[in-house]
């Protein structure tokens, strides 16, 4: 084909290897540390209102209702915490479906999960009359649930199993399908569109710390539920005749991690808006620093998705002041680069 | 099979099969059209006020029949125009980029081309204010610029088809994005008519749309049937091809330019209607079955599918849906369990 092998690793001995890897790991959970706390500082500093760094500290711990300095930046508080939560969620959800099908593409956004929660939040606000978040989120669920399926049934019928190509095919084509739907009842609905419209675009701003509990257990059990599987799809990975032989049960493996990613995907989708490129890129930067195994590649991928997020809701907030860039729009804009990155480095043959 | 061959004479054989298979496909074609007059008729004298095919024919040789001479002559006849013009640009433009890519699923819609002529569109609409036909030329520059990029993107020591899929993917969600991003801060006027160019519709087609659009397909179709024949040579593979004397890269290029420009001037004429440029190919490759070349036939088609669908929209439903709904919400089951069976059989046309 067009591309060559790149060079074989050198050949390190076992203990050496193990050494680097742990240091690197050492290096990767200092690297999150600090830009997650720099990006939470910043989030809560930064926004359409320059504010003082006196004022960020007496806004965050007792904020005085008189000024408005300090409201303002109370009230990034749930916007940072949103932001923490639906990042994790959707870096962990990208890890699990990357692991889960064996494939560096996957993501919630290209396989068109949110796309299927999208379809059924419109038929909620449209058929059913629904106009808030704990009525629609279980549609986002059943919608994710029912995408994700349909795209792998489909991305994996045929010889070779879900290749990255027949995956991210079939999650673009029914992407678009879904889409169409939406835009019919879009089209004969000019108030739905005026109320979808606005979630159609991935953001933090809408979130109150109400909303944010009513998602918080979907998020919680959806991460033990994939921290629970992390070991089954470290097996998985060495295909599923020898995850059989290593005693895994296969099909319980990919149950659990299925539940998991709609879970997190799903519930980040129904209050955030449809985000993507952030469970596709955040599991690449972490398995630089842990290796492939899942026990320490989930937890990594959970808080560079939680660091990724809160940063690009930061940049949003300050390069169009006084306005907002939405973070579904930034982590697109950012995240499309790296996936064609991803995509040049890979094989032809491997794609 | 083989043992048929054997008793007779290869080279007659071979002659028959020939002379059989340009006859199916001649009949194809001719089936076609037929079909496609009798629609484009139906829907120049069906409407709120229906009128004889008589009628319709005097207006059309130019005589002054009251009333028709304006509801047919002025609105009803360049719209199906329109509709026949666009729909045979998104049938060849989707039919090349199928054949050349080797991949019923990498159709302009699926790989983000056409996303760069909406993108720019709802853009041009929504922040600029933009109308007419500088639309029409930013919508169609933009889905060329689009199209270089992905291919430049995809360049790796020659461009492979599979990265170039994947990577129009990548840059057709993030369009969708800027898309998703323009809609909701348009005002809510602006939006209804953004919205068009998220489906299609064939409301806005007047004369002024069809002249530049049939100037256009007057340069782009010839060019396209006889770059065409270099289809068949990529379809076997580049390195067979080249061996064939067909240089992968360049004819790819060069088709790849004039399927843009078919889809992107369609698109700056009637919005992206959904998944016309997807059907057409597979449709005219059932009704063709391997007897000859893709390209007319899927031409056809394409334009069959945005008349049937715009006169589906405007007369059966009740409401009045445009085009590109009735053709996405139709399409839409028909690309699902086309991918499914492709994906069984290899995914090639």
């Amino acid at each position: 084909m067009t591309l060559h092998a790149p060079a074989p690793a050198p050949a390190v001995p076992a203990r050496g290897r193990s050494v680097s890897l742990r240091r690197r790991r050492l290096l990767g959970l200092v690297v999150c540390a600090v830009v997650l706390l720099v990006m939470v500082v910043a989030s809560l500093a930064f926004g359409s209102r320059v504010v003082s760094w006196p004022d960020v500290v007496a806004g965050v711990l007792h904020p005085d209702p008189e000024n408005i300095a300090q409201a303002a930046v109370h009230s990034r508080i749930p916007r940072t915490v949103l932001g923490l939560l639906v990042g994790a969620a959707l870096g962990l959800a990208g890890a699990v479906m990357q692991g889960l099908t064996r494939n560096p593409l996957a993501d919630p956004g290209i396989l068109g999960v949110n796309a299927g929660a999208s379809l059924f939040v419109v038929l909620g606000i449209a058929w059913l009359g629904l106009s808030s978040l704990e009525e629609y989120i279980w549609l986002a669920f059943a919608g994710a649930a029912l995408a994700a399926l349909l795209v792998y049934t489909i991305g994996s019928m045929g010889r070779e199993g879900a290749t990255p190509l027949k995956l991210a095919l079939a999650g673009a084509a029914t992407t678009a399908a879904l889409g169409s739907m939406v835009s019919m009842v879009l089209l004969t609905r000019t108030d739905v569109l005026d109320t979808f419209r606005f979630w159609q675009v991935g953001s933090l701003g809408r979130a109150d710390f109400a909303q944010i509990g009513e998602v918080v257990p979907f998020l919680l059990v959806g991460a033990v539920l994939a921290v629970a599987s992390a070991r089954g799809l470290d097996a998985l990975a060495l295909g599923d005749d020898l995850a059989v032989g290593l005693g895994q049960r296969t099909g319980l493996v990919r149950a659990l991690g299925a539940t998991a990613a709609v879970l997190l995907a799903g519930s980040a989708t129904a209050i955030a808006g449809p985000i993507a490129f952030v469970g596709l890129v955040m599991p690449h930067l972490a398995r630089t620093f842990t290796g492939p195994s899942h026990r320490w590649l989930l937890p990594y991928s959970a808080a560079f998705g939680a660091a990724l997020l809160v940063g690009a809701d930061v940049v949003g907030r300050i390069v169009t002041r006084p306005q907002d860039l939405e973070v579904g729009i930034m982590t697109a804009l950012l995240g499309a680069p790296v996936f064609i990155a991803i995509i040049r480095r890979q094989k032809v043959r491997e794609l | 099979m083989t043992s048929t061959v054997l008793e007779r004479p290869v080279g007659a054989t071979v002659a028959a099969g020939r002379r059989a298979r340009s006859r199916r496909w001649r009949r194809v074609v001719v089936v076609l059209v037929v079909a496609l007059l009798a629609v484009t008729l139906l829907s120049l004298c069906v409407g709120e006020r229906s009128y004889s095919p008589l009628d319709v024919l005097r207006v059309i040789l130019g005589q002054d029949v009251p009333g028709a001479s304006f509801t047919v002559g002025d609105l009803r006849l360049p719209r199906a125009l329109t509709g026949v013009l666009v729909g045979v640009a998104f049938g060849m433009g989707g039919v090349m980029f199928q054949t050349m890519l080797r991949n019923v699923l990498a159709s302009p819609d699926v790989i983000g081309i056409s996303a760069g002529s909406s993108a720019a569109a709802v853009v041009a609409i929504t922040v600029f204010g933009l109308s007419g036909a500088t639309l029409s030329v930013v919508a169609v520059a933009s889905g060329i610029g689009v199209a270089g990029l992905i291919y430049a993107l995809s360049w790796r020591r020659g461009v492979h088809g599979t990265r170039l899929i994947l990577i129009g993917i990548a840059i057709g969600a993030m369009l969708d994005s800027v898309i998703s991003y323009a809609i909701s801060r348009a005002g809510i006027y602006d939006v209804n008519e953004a919205m068009r160019w998220l489906t299609g519709s064939l409301n806005s087609a007047f004369w002024p749309v069809v002249q530049p659009l049939a100037l256009a397909l007057v340069v782009l179709v010839p060019l396209a049937t006889i770059l065409s024949r270099r289809l068949g040579a990529l379809q076997l593979g580049d390195d067979a091809s080249t061996a064939l004397g067909v240089p992968a890269d360049r004819s790819r290029l060069a088709l790849l330019v004039v399927a843009v420009a078919l889809v992107s001037v369609g698109t700056a004429a009637a919005g992206p209607i959904a998944f016309v440029a997807f059907l057409a190919g597979p449709i005219a490759h059932r009704l063709v079955r391997g007897a000859g070349p893709l390209l007319w036939p899927a031409a056809l088609v394409g334009a069959l599918l945005v008349l049937v669908g715009d006169f589906a929209g405007q007369h059966l439903l009740g409401l009045r849906f445009p085009v590109g709904v009735v053709t996405g919400v139709l399409g839409a089951p028909y690309l699902l369990w086309l991918l499914a069976r492709s994906n069984r059989t290899g995914g090639s046309l």
